[in-house]
């Protein structure tokens, strides 16, 4: 999984060419947290602003195709705006499940190269190969941990930055002191 | 009362909210999560849950008043009422919960009704306690040291 996730993010890092990463706030990842659970919502909110992510928070996978969609819209305006880094959603969702949502991600040319992580009160086998199987980075049981969070955005922000400064040859750190 | 009799009050609260099966792991996290940033995010969640679980609870009610029961929709309910309760470590309501869908999927509608009883019960309780325990968390935080 770990491959496939770097494979993943030095994909994104070549999408990224022409922005101007000094300048922009890009060190922040950016996550689309979707859950039907008012509870939930506002705990998963909590743990990525704790893990310094900027988080927009929505109850349904609907509401969540729509605001990536009015993402696509700002940046063919030329806005750097807000580019999703990762999605990540309960499984268990009324009207469009977590899964289906995963399903509408990987099959858009626009948006399958968002990771996607389930998190799911159910610890189901078959459930987390299906998930798995369609694309999902990782699959979480709730209730959701801080460590859980934790991992998963390590893993995605370290093989992004070493993505990204492999295929510049520069030390981006150097460049900010 | 002097800030220190207070912590000590608080504490003792809430050791026995864990000792005695209200509450696990969950809601520590919820507590380290809890910062100067964020200095109510405890009792932010815990009203969260309060609001949801009025609904949900309201929801399961009516839904075993209908005849015939949809037992679908009751698993349903259950379902989410289970999730947040989870969510913030309230483990006795989370047990009864799933003692209710057992019956919910064996479409056991007394033992539905049964096992309801049980989970309202439950929650009553600890809601008391939490607004307890958060109260002398409160009372603590602005007391003066003696």
């Amino acid at each position: 999984m770990a491959v496939n996730g770097a494979v993943t993010w030095l994909r994104r890092a070549e999408e990224i060419d022409g922005y101007d990463l000094s300048a922009s706030d890009s060190e922040e990842v950016h996550v689309l947290a979707v859950d039907d659970s008012l509870v939930d919502r506002k705990v998963i909110e909590r743990l990525l602003k704790i893990t310094s992510c900027k988080v927009t928070a929505v109850d349904s996978g609907r509401r969540a195709l729509q605001f990536l969609g009015l993402d696509e819209e700002k940046e063919a305006n030329g806005f750097d705006g807000l580019k999703v880094d990762l999605i990540i959603t309960d499984y268990c969702m009324p009207g469009m499940t977590g899964y289906e949502l995963l399903k509408k991600v990987k099959e858009s040319s626009a948006f399958r190269e968002i990771p996607v992580v389930i998190m799911s009160s159910e610890n189901v086998i078959a459930r987390i190969d299906r998930c798995l199987e369609e694309g999902a980075e990782d699959f979480i049981v709730k209730p959701v941990k801080l460590s859980d969070v934790k991992r998963i955005i390590d893993y995605m922000t370290t093989d992004f930055r070493e993505g990204e400064e492999r295929r510049r040859g520069i030390n981006k750190r150097k460049l900010r002191d | 009362m002097d800030r220190n009799r207070l912590q000590h009050q608080a504490a003792s609260m809430r050791r026995s909210l864990f000792d005695q099966g209200y509450l696990d792991e969950p809601f520590i996290q919820l507590e380290e999560l809890q910062d100067d940033a964020s200095p109510n995010f405890v009792q932010e969640i815990v009203t969260l849950f309060y609001t949801d679980s009025a609904r949900l609870i309201q929801n399961i009610e009516h839904a075993l008043n209908s005849r015939p029961i949809d037992f679908d929709k009751l698993d349903d309910y259950m379902h989410q009422f289970k999730g947040s309760s989870s969510s913030i470590g309230a483990k006795m309501v989370t047990n009864e919960c799933t003692v209710f869908r057992e019956y919910c999927s064996a479409e056991n509608a007394e033992g539905c009704i049964r096992s309801f009883q049980q989970v309202k019960q439950d929650y009553a309780i600890l809601r008391r306690k939490l607004e307890v325990y958060l109260q002398m968390v409160r009372q603590a935080a602005v007391s003066q040291k003696a």
